[in-house]
């Protein structure tokens, strides 16, 4: 089965997601092309080339290419579409933007946010918040699917596939890009960290997210929140963990002053190790939590940090 | 101009879905249902833009079993025009719903169509792109700011890095993310004026569309069930856990 992976990047990196989504393409059966769409992005296509299981890639390098605006993705995508049986995408806001365009396009329908391969034909996905898994069954036709990729290992950097540089397909040219306000941080990516420490309304303030982020910098951890803090406006949207917003699936998360509503616990509920530090014993996060500290967390956060030091983190 | 404002019934987002045993799906008898939270959302930002003159009417459209009616007085309560049900008692995939769409959009000719990005029933986040695609439209999803002007929209999306914003011609499809406003309740006399307002049934066929699914559902299950663990007392136990225990730290 010949499958296309539309890679993830900003133009200067490669994301780590498209390495995991790697995963789910080769155990599709392969070959499997990489497909970089950006603009000045040669980088990214020389380390996509290094990824295991990569057979070519294509390097489509084009201004038009460079915030991937889904008219003109999907444009491109469905141009190269003809070869392929199966175009795979991470689950990112990129992907599931210009994605359900491709499927549209090609009339087949689109399976979002894959958590296994079962067969060649064969998927599982989450539903209602993954309170729910439903394994679904592709009839015929291409194959149109997002990866959650917090379900798929990387592959390898031991490849040495090809660069093929592409021409741009015509888009429609009925959007353009404004602007972007892209969230700065030092600290390592939500989707990606081996550590998250997420914050709830039980933050009373935006400021006092410096609390947990001393705790993070102590445990080189990614910062998340729950919607009630992003809607309260104590830190941006793109920290929001859940059914809605990022799904994460670090070594360890730690909850503080969050409920644990099943919409937050389908974006972290895969962590391996979760710890939750609520005042509330009755706290429903608690039902998930591996070790729960019924505390106020105006105490505990700044303890949990002076242990953390005490003990050379 | 024109706003559609397609929307979906599902599960009341604070009801705690049971699998069936025969793993057939998820046990909807007695549970209670709502408007997707996501489309309410659409609803009330398309209202907004008519109190600012932008729009001169609202149509809201549901595809869905007859139920769906209560769904659409919902939002001729919150302060859509009119309604048009498109009567389907089976689940419907959302592609069949972006061509059922097409097909009202073609008869109405609405210059803009704001639909919720995910339903969070199925969680598929599909269907406002697919419909832009079948329109040839262009599409701000995820959309946390609108501005109407000089024939143009000005979106605000919410992206995994933070926010993109991007102009489109109109006609255009947005989809709507949880930070585009708070909906509002639908005061006691509007409930009652909205009774009086049309709502067409219609059927697929009046739109040329198949609405049979084209995936498979094998099963659905439940989820592998995590154990909770224990209560720690203090910060220094934490700690001594994390690292000897879990060893995650
Ligand atoms: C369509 C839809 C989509 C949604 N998507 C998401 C999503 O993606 N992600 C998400 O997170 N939510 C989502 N939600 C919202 C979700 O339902 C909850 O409302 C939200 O997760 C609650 O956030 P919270 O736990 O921070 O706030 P609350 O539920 O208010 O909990 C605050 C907690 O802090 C504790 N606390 C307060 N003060 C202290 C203190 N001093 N010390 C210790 N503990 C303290 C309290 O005991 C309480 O448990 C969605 C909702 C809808 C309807």
């Amino acid at each position: 089965m010949a499958v296309l992976l539309i890679a993830e990047h900003d133009n200067k990196s490669l994301k780590d997601a498209t390495a995991k989504a790697m995963s789910a393409a080769t155990a599709l059966g392969g070959p499997v092309d990489v497909l970089v769409a950006g603009h000045n992005a040669k980088g990214v296509a020389d380390a996509a080339a290094k990824l295991a299981g990569a057979s070519k890639v294509l390097l489509a390098d084009d201004a038009q290419y460079a915030n991937q605006l889904a008219e003109n993705m999907a444009a491109l995508v469905v141009e190269l579409a003809g070869k392929y049986d199966a175009v795979l995408s991470p689950a990112s806001t990129s992907g599931k933007n210009f994605m359900p365009r491709v499927a549209a396009a090609l009339d087949v329908p689109q399976i979002s946010e894959i958590v296994s391969v079962d067969g060649p034909d064969t998927f599982t996905r989450p539903i209602y918040a993954g309170n729910a898994m439903q394994q679904v069954q592709v009839a015929g036709g291409k194959k149109v699917i997002t990866v959650r990729t917090t379900t798929f290992k990387a592959v390898g950097t031991t490849g040495s596939a090809a660069v093929e540089s592409i021409g741009a397909a015509k888009g429609p040219g009925t959007s353009e890009f404004v602007r972007d306000e892209l969230s700065k941080s030092e600290r390592p990516e939500l989707a990606a960290a081996r550590v998250v420490v997420s914050g709830g309304r039980g933050m009373q303030s935006g400021d006092n997210f410096h609390l947990l982020e001393k705790v993070a910098d102590r445990l080189k951890a990614a910062v998340g929140a729950s919607r009630a803090a992003v809607d309260a406006g104590f830190v941006p949207n793109d920290y929001q963990v859940g059914q809605t917003g990022k799904v994460v699936a670090p070594e360890l998360y730690i909850a503080v002053g969050i409920s644990g509503a099943i919409q937050h616990l389908a974006g972290m509920k895969d962590s391996k190790v979760i710890v939750a530090i609520n005042k509330d014993e009755e706290a429903p996060i608690f039902q998930v939590a591996d070790y729960g500290l019924v505390a106020d967390l105006f105490k505990a956060v700044p303890e949990l940090e002076e242990e953390l030091k005490k003990q050379g983190y | 101009m024109k706003v559609l404002v397609p929307i979906k019934r599902v599960v009341d987002y604070n009801v705690k879905i049971r699998v069936k045993a025969d793993q057939t799906g998820v046990d909807l008898a007695n549970v209670k249902m709502s408007m997707n939270p996501f489309d309410e959302i659409g609803v009330e930002e398309a209202i907004r833009l008519k109190e600012k003159g932008v729009a001169t009417e609202i149509i809201a459209v549901s595809v869905g079993p007859q139920e769906a009616q209560e769904t659409i007085r919902t939002a001729l309560a919150m302060g859509a025009d009119r309604g048009i049900l498109v009567k389907v008692a089976h689940e419907v995939e959302p592609l069949t719903v972006a061509k059922i769409l097409a097909g009202i959009a073609k008869a109405e000719g609405p210059q803009l169509i704001i639909l919720g990005k995910q339903a969070i029933d199925d969680d598929s986040n599909q269907t406002g792109q697919m419909l832009a695609q079948l329109l040839g439209w262009a599409q701000g999803t995820f959309a946390s700011k609108v501005t109407i002007e000089g024939g143009k929209a000005e979106v605000t999306r919410e992206v995994d890095g933070g926010l993109q914003t991007v102009r489109l011609n109109l006609p255009a499809i947005v989809t709507t993310d949880l930070r585009l406003n708070e909906p509002r309740y639908a005061s006691l006399p509007n409930i009652m004026k909205a009774k009086k307002k049309p709502i067409d049934e219609k059927s697929p066929s009046d739109y040329g569309v198949d609405p049979a699914p084209r995936l498979k559902v094998l099963k659905v299950s439940e989820p592998p069930k995590r154990k909770g663990g224990v209560k720690v007392k203090t910060v220094q136990e934490l700690v001594e856990k994390l690292k000897n225990e879990a060893g995650v730290i």
